[in-house]
């Protein structure tokens, strides 16, 4: 079986409310929100909902790889309370929000050149069982 | 002099490599844990760093065994982030159809009916997720979003049965209920679109409930879609989980009888004792020949007989997939809809942080134009 093609564009199926209305969707990240934020574009908690630590590291560990950032961490506040918060701090070469799309396309592009190496790797296997 | 000293830097340099590439197993202890491998760390520099480029040239991965529903695959340089993120979705966030809902109309049997019911919402039902909708709480079930199954079975004494027989199986009639009576009723346009693909219980032999004679159960079930955080029994993974990667390092050699303690130190076929000739004489030699199925059981640094001649890690971005399905799905599809998940998380994110993006600016620009307005009062 091939899976690459559906590996670029993602199917709504997963995402339900996608189409619903555009308003959900931007509720989903906040900034500024954070009790004692000072507005600062080098330095800025996003806090996300509906999401865990299955994104929170994986994300934090792709905004770790940008030089540009001086220090990315994440945090679930509270078990009970759906919020994944994200911190960045950036050099002034960048921005936070920046640095946060870069690791957002990066994971985008890291998933996309898994998918195809898996392709490639399965493919593999199951042509050399099927001579054999 | 010189000579010692130059030794002595590469034996850091290599203790450094150690350390940054593999997770060291101790006697009583695990270290070297967390990855290092970011810009600027230890002495990482990373020039003219291309993030994507130098993470994408070190993946890897060969598939070691694969049938449908199971399979082995390594990934190698990944981070474990990325390989726990994987292993996470598979289990909690891949989609599957079960049983949600059920509507008995009767139930005389001893199993209370929100125990059935439960019993019932575990039975994997093979269904392609891909072809339904969810279904949101307000919504209605349409052929779209709900598969409708209908269980309906009676217990009857067995007329044939003789006044000597005890096994329930001679006295009765239909006393078990299996996930075999579980009968699909299509509903709409569902018996055209699903003429080709199986819907149904994996599993034909899950033993539900147990009647005697008299006792009856008839409901409806409502299966929906679903995601495993929700509920375990829309998990699509029996079992979804790494390892990394088992190394034995061995700094010197071991030979004679030595070499069999050592070897039994191992689980079977980690360690061979092999035979080799030395000046004439055959002598005994351990040869580690595949690691990968040791349990790394630290047996070996038990003994003080092997403590300096022997080094245990395991390879920090050498990921050991095992992906077990439950018949639902394909492991390979699991493994596909896990990657596909997680990078339509990031599309989402980006769509939404462009969407704050925009609101912020048209919330400052209004408030420029307030401004404005207030001057030219």
């Amino acid at each position: 079986m091939d899976y690459s093609d559906n590996a670029d564009n993602n199917n709504n199926n997963e995402n339900p409310d996608e189409n619903d209305s555009d308003l959900e969707v931007s509720d989903i990240l906040n900034f500024h929100t954070e009790k004692g934020t000072v507005i600062d574009p080098q330095s800025m908690t996003f806090s996300i909902s509906g999401e865990e630590h299955t994104l929170g590291n994986a994300l934090r560990y792709m905004i770790m790889q940008n030089p540009e950032v001086e220090y990315c961490g994440y945090s679930i506040p509270h078990p009970s309370e759906d919020k994944l918060n994200i911190r960045i701090q950036t050099t002034e070469n960048t921005t936070a929000i920046n640095a946060m799309r870069k690791g957002l396309e990066d994971l985008k592009s890291l998933c996309a050149k898994i998918t195809e190496t898996f392709c490639e790797a399965n493919n593999k296997f199951d042509e050399k069982n099927s001579i054999s | 002099m010189k000579k010692s000293t130059s030794k002595k830097a590469s034996t850091i340099q290599d203790r450094l490599e150690v350390l940054q590439t593999r997770v060291v197993v101790e006697r009583d202890s695990v270290s070297s844990i967390s990855s290092s491998d970011f810009p600027f760390h230890t002495n990482n520099q990373y020039p003219n760093h291309d993030v994507l480029e130098r993470l994408r040239k070190k993946i890897k991965i060969a598939i070691e065994k694969k049938s449908q529903y199971d399979m082995e695959f390594d990934i190698i340089g990944i981070d474990a982030s990325i390989a726990n993120a994987l292993r996470r979705i598979m289990i909690a966030e891949v989609p599957t159809m079960a049983i949600e809902k059920v509507f008995i109309y009767d139930n005389t049997s001893i199993i209370q009916d929100e125990v059935l019911a439960h019993r019932l919402g575990l039975i994997p039902i093979k269904a392609d997720p891909d072809q339904f909708d969810f279904k949101q709480s307000t919504e209605h079930p349409t052929d779209q979003n709900t598969i409708v199954f209908k269980l309906k079975q009676e217990c009857k004494r067995n007329p044939k049965a003789t006044a000597n027989d005890t096994d329930p199986k001679q006295l009765y009639i239909n006393h078990n209920v299996y996930s075999a009576a579980l009968t699909w009723e299509p509903k709409g346009d569902q018996a055209e679109r699903f003429k080709n693909c199986f819907i149904g219980p994996v599993h034909d032999d899950i033993l539900i409930a147990q009647m005697r004679p008299g006792q009856k159960i008839e409901l409806e079930a409502h299966c929906e879609k679903g995601c495993g955080k929700e509920h375990a029994k829309w998990s699509p993974a029996a079992t979804a989980s790494y390892r990394l990667m088992p190394e034995i390092i061995l700094k010197e050699e071991i030979t004679g009888d030595l070499a069999d303690k050592f070897a039994s130190c191992f689980a079977p076929g980690v360690v061979e004792v092999e035979k080799t000739n030395v000046d004439g004489e055959s002598i005994k030699v351990a040869k580690v020949v595949n690691p990968r199925i040791d349990t790394v059981s630290r047996e070996v640094l038990r003994h003080k007989e092997f403590e300096d001649k022997v080094q245990l890690t395991r390879i920090r971005d050498h990921f050991i997939f095992r992906v077990e399905s439950t018949g639902i799905l394909d492991s390979e599809k699991i493994v596909f809809d896990s990657l596909q998940i997680l990078s339509s998380k990031c599309t989402m994110l980006l769509k939404a942080l462009d969407l704050k993006l925009k609101e912020k600016e048209e919330v400052d620009t209004s408030q420029k134009n307030d401004n404005a307005m207030d001057l030219d009062v």
